[in-house]
C-alpha cells in the first residue's frame, strides 16, 4: 500500500482526535469522504464506472466476451478480475513495484465474489458446456488517497450495473451446428442485476477505536484493520485481517457490526445515485477526464 | 454516520463567476509575449526569434520594462532567508551522527527551518539557529503548492481564533496548538505528547479544511486570507467545508472581504 512518513507527536495527534472521535479533517469515525461517482466514461467496453474518494480515483472497465464455461460449472459463466496499480498513483508503483498489491486486490475481488448470491452466473451462460459470457473486469488505480478496497469495490459494483450484453440467441441447423446470433439492434442488451453485488467497507483500528474510509496518514498510524465485504441486505460475504498488529475478538465483533452498519448505507447511497444517473438518460452531459 | 455520494460536475471557468473585466494575460510555454524588443526579460522567459516567448505556464507581469511570467505551479525554488517546514527523509550514516543527532530527530519528522544558502544546482541549505525554528511537536501538516503562499515579512503567525500555523514558502503548511508559555516555544527538540483538548482540536481541523479550500480554489494564503476564510466557514460544519458547493460559498466570501479590504 502507498504509504506517508509521519513523525512520532503527528501519530500522537491523530490516535488522540481518533479517541475523541475528532479526525483531522473534522469527520467522526463513521464518516465518509465526499464520494463521486460516474459511469459510461470509457466507450469501448461494455461496462464502466469512474469513483473518486477524496485523493482516491479508480476506474473500472468490465468487458465481456465469449468463452468456454469451466468444467465443475458448466452451466454458469464467470467473471475475471485485473488490477493495474498505475505508477501515477505512487512513485512506489513504477515498474512492477505495483504487482504485489495489484494481486493482493485482485484475490479479494474474487472471494468476494466467490458464492452464489453476488452475480447470477447462470444469466451468462449462453449454451451449456459450450459458450458462455466472460466479463472481464479491469480495475485502474489513478491515484492513491488511502481506502483502496472499498473505493475499488464501489467502482466495481457501478461498473456491473452499468454493463450491457449484448442479447445472443444460438440457431441450430439441420446438420445440428450451432450458430450464435447478435442482435441487430445494438441497444438490445441484457442488463445484470447487482442487487446482491457486496462493497467492502475497510475498518482501521487506531489506538482503541476504530474508523472508516481511513486517509493514507490515519492508515499510517494504524496497525491492524478488517476489510468486511458487506452486501446490500446487510449480509457479510467475507471479512479478511490486514496489518502486522493483532485485534482483540471484542474488537473483531464491534468493527463487524459497525462495517454491517455503514455497509447498508453505503449500498442504500450507491443504489439511489445509480438509478439517478440512470433516469438522466443518454442525453446527460458527461463529465468524464476534462470536466 | 454520514455519507454523500453525488454526481460530477463540471468545473466552471472561474473568471465566469467572478466577473473580471480585465482579463490577465495568461500564457504557455511558447506563447510569443510581446515583439517588442525595448523589454528586459526576467523570469520564465526567452528571446527567440526577434520576440520574447515564454518558457513556463502562468500569467505576465510587468513592471516597467521588465518583463516576467509568473508560474501557476512549480517545484519550490529556495531563496536565502526562506522559511520552510520539512520533513526528514533520509540521514548521514556516521558515528558521531548516530550518538548525537538520533535523540534529537528521527526520520520521519518536521521541522522548520529558514534557508542560508542556495546552490546552483538548486539544493538549498537550512539552519535551525533560532529558538523559534527546530522539531514541530503534534498538528497538522497541510501541503499545497509553493506558489500560493504569498512572501510576506513573518510566516509564523498565532491566529485570534485559537491556533498557530507557520506557512513554509515551499508549500508546506503547518497547523498546530498555540504553546502556552512563550518561552518554551515551537523550537526546541523536546516534542509534547499530551492530548491536546476538544476545542483546540475542532480548531486545528476547521484551519485545516480552510486551507485546503483556499489551496483547491487557487487563491493566495496568508495571515489574513486563511483568518477570513476561518469566519466565513464558521456556520458550516467542519468536515462540510470540503463540499465542493459550500467551498466555493466560502472561498467566494472570502475574495469579497478581501476585495473590500484593499479597496
Amino acid at each position: 500500500m502507498a504509504s506517508v512518513a509521519l513523525s512520532e507527536a503527528e501519530k500522537v495527534y491523530i490516535v488522540h482526535g481518533v479517541q475523541e472521535d475528532l479526525r483531522v479533517d473534522g469527520r467522526g469515525c463513521d464518516d465518509y469522504r465526499c464520494v463521486e461517482v460516474e459511469t459510461d466514461v470509457v466507450s469501448n467496453t461494455s461496462g464502466s464506472a469512474r469513483v473518486k474518494l477524496g485523493h482516491t480515483d479508480i476506474l473500472v472497465g468490465v468487458k465481456a466476451e465469449m468463452g468456454t464455461p469451466k468444467l465443475e460449472k458448466p452451466n454458469e459463466g464467470y467473471l475475471e478480475f485485473f488490477v493495474d496499480c498505475s505508477a501515477s498513483a505512487a512513485p512506489e508503483f513504477e515498474g512492477r513495484g505495483g504487482d504485489d498489491l495489484g494481486t493482493e486486490i485482485a484475490n479479494t475481488l474474487y472471494r468476494i465474489f466467490n458464492n452464489k448470491s453476488s452475480i447470477d452466473l447462470k444469466s451468462l451462460c449462453i449454451s451449456p458446456r459450450e459458450h458462455c459470457w466472460v466479463l472481464y473486469v479491469d480495475v485502474l488505480l489513478l491515484e492513491c488517497g488511502g481506502n483502496l478496497f472499498d473505493a475499488i469495490s464501489i467502482a466495481v459494483k457501478a461498473a456491473l450495473f452499468n454493463t450491457r450484453i449484448p442479447r445472443v440467441r444460438v440457431l441450430e441447423d439441420e446438420e445440428g451446428s450451432k450458430d450464435i446470433e447478435l442482435s441487430d439492434d445494438p441497444y438490445d442488451c441484457i442488463q445484470l442485476s447487482v442487487e446482491n453485488v457486496p462493497c467492502i467497507v475497510t475498518l482501521c483500528k487506531i489506538g482503541y477505536r476504530h474508523v472508516v474510509d481511513a486517509t493514507l496518514q490515519e492508515e499510517a498510524c494504524s496497525l491492524a484493520s478488517l476489510l468486511v465485504s458487506v452486501t446490500s441486505k446487510g449480509v457479510v460475504t467475507c471479512v479478511r485481517k490486514v496489518g502486522k498488529g493483532s485485534l482483540d475478538p471484542e474488537s473483531i465483533f464491534e468493527m463487524l457490526e459497525t462495517g454491517k452498519r455503514v455497509g447498508k448505507v453505503l449500498h442504500a447511497s450507491l443504489q439511489s445515485i445509480l438509478h439517478k444517473e440512470e433516469s438522466l438518460g443518454p442525453k446527460r452531459q458527461k463529465v468524464g477526464f476534462l470536466g | 454516520m454520514a455519507l454523500e455520494m453525488r454526481l460530477p460536475v463540471a468545473r466552471k471557468p472561474l473568471s465566469e463567476s467572478l466577473g473580471r473585466e480585465s482579463k490577465k494575460h495568461l500564457v504557455v510555454p511558447g506563447d510569443t509575449i510581446t515583439t517588442d524588443t525595448g523589454f528586459m526579460r526576467g523570469h520564465g522567459t526567452y528571446m527567440g526569434e526577434e520576440k520574447l516567448i515564454a518558457s513556463v505556464a502562468g500569467s505576465v507581469e510587468r513592471v516597467n520594462k521588465l518583463i516576467c511570467v509568473k508560474a501557476l505551479k512549480t517545484r519550490y525554488n529556495g531563496e536565502v532567508g526562506d522559511i520552510v517546514v520539512g520533513r526528514i527523509t533520509e540521514r548521514r550514516r556516521s558515528a558521531e551522527d548516530e550518538l548525537a543527532m538520533r535523540g534529537f530527530l528521527q526520520e520521519g519528522d518536521l521541522i522548520s527551518a529558514e534557508v542560508q544558502a542556495v546552490f546552483s544546482d538548486g539544493a538549498v541549505s537550512l539552519h535551525t539557529r533560532s529558538l523559534k525554528y527546530g522539531k514541530l511537536g503534534q498538528g497538522v501538516l497541510v501541503q499545497v503548492s509553493p506558489s500560493l503562499v504569498k512572501r510576506q515579512k513573518t510566516h509564523f503567525h498565532d491566529l485570534p481564533c485559537g491556533a498557530s500555523v507557520i506557512l513554509g514558502n515551499n508549500g508546506f503548511i503547518w497547523v498546530y496548538p498555540t504553546p502556552e508559555h512563550k518561552d518554551d516555544d515551537a523550537g526546541g527538540f523536546i516534542a509534547n505528547l499530551e492530548p491536546v483538548s476538544l476545542a483546540d482540536r475542532e480548531v486545528i481541523s476547521r484551519l485545516r479544511n480552510c486551507i485546503v479550500s483556499l489551496a483547491t480554489q487557487r487563491m493566495m494564503l496568508y495571515d489574513t486570507s486563511i483568518l477570513y476564510c476561518y469566519e466565513a466557514s464558521l456556520p458550516h460544519q467542519i468536515k462540510d467545508i470540503l463540499k465542493p458547493e459550500i467551498m466555493e460559498e466560502i472561498v467566494m466570501e472570502t475574495r469579497q472581504r478581501l476585495l473590500e479590504q484593499e479597496g
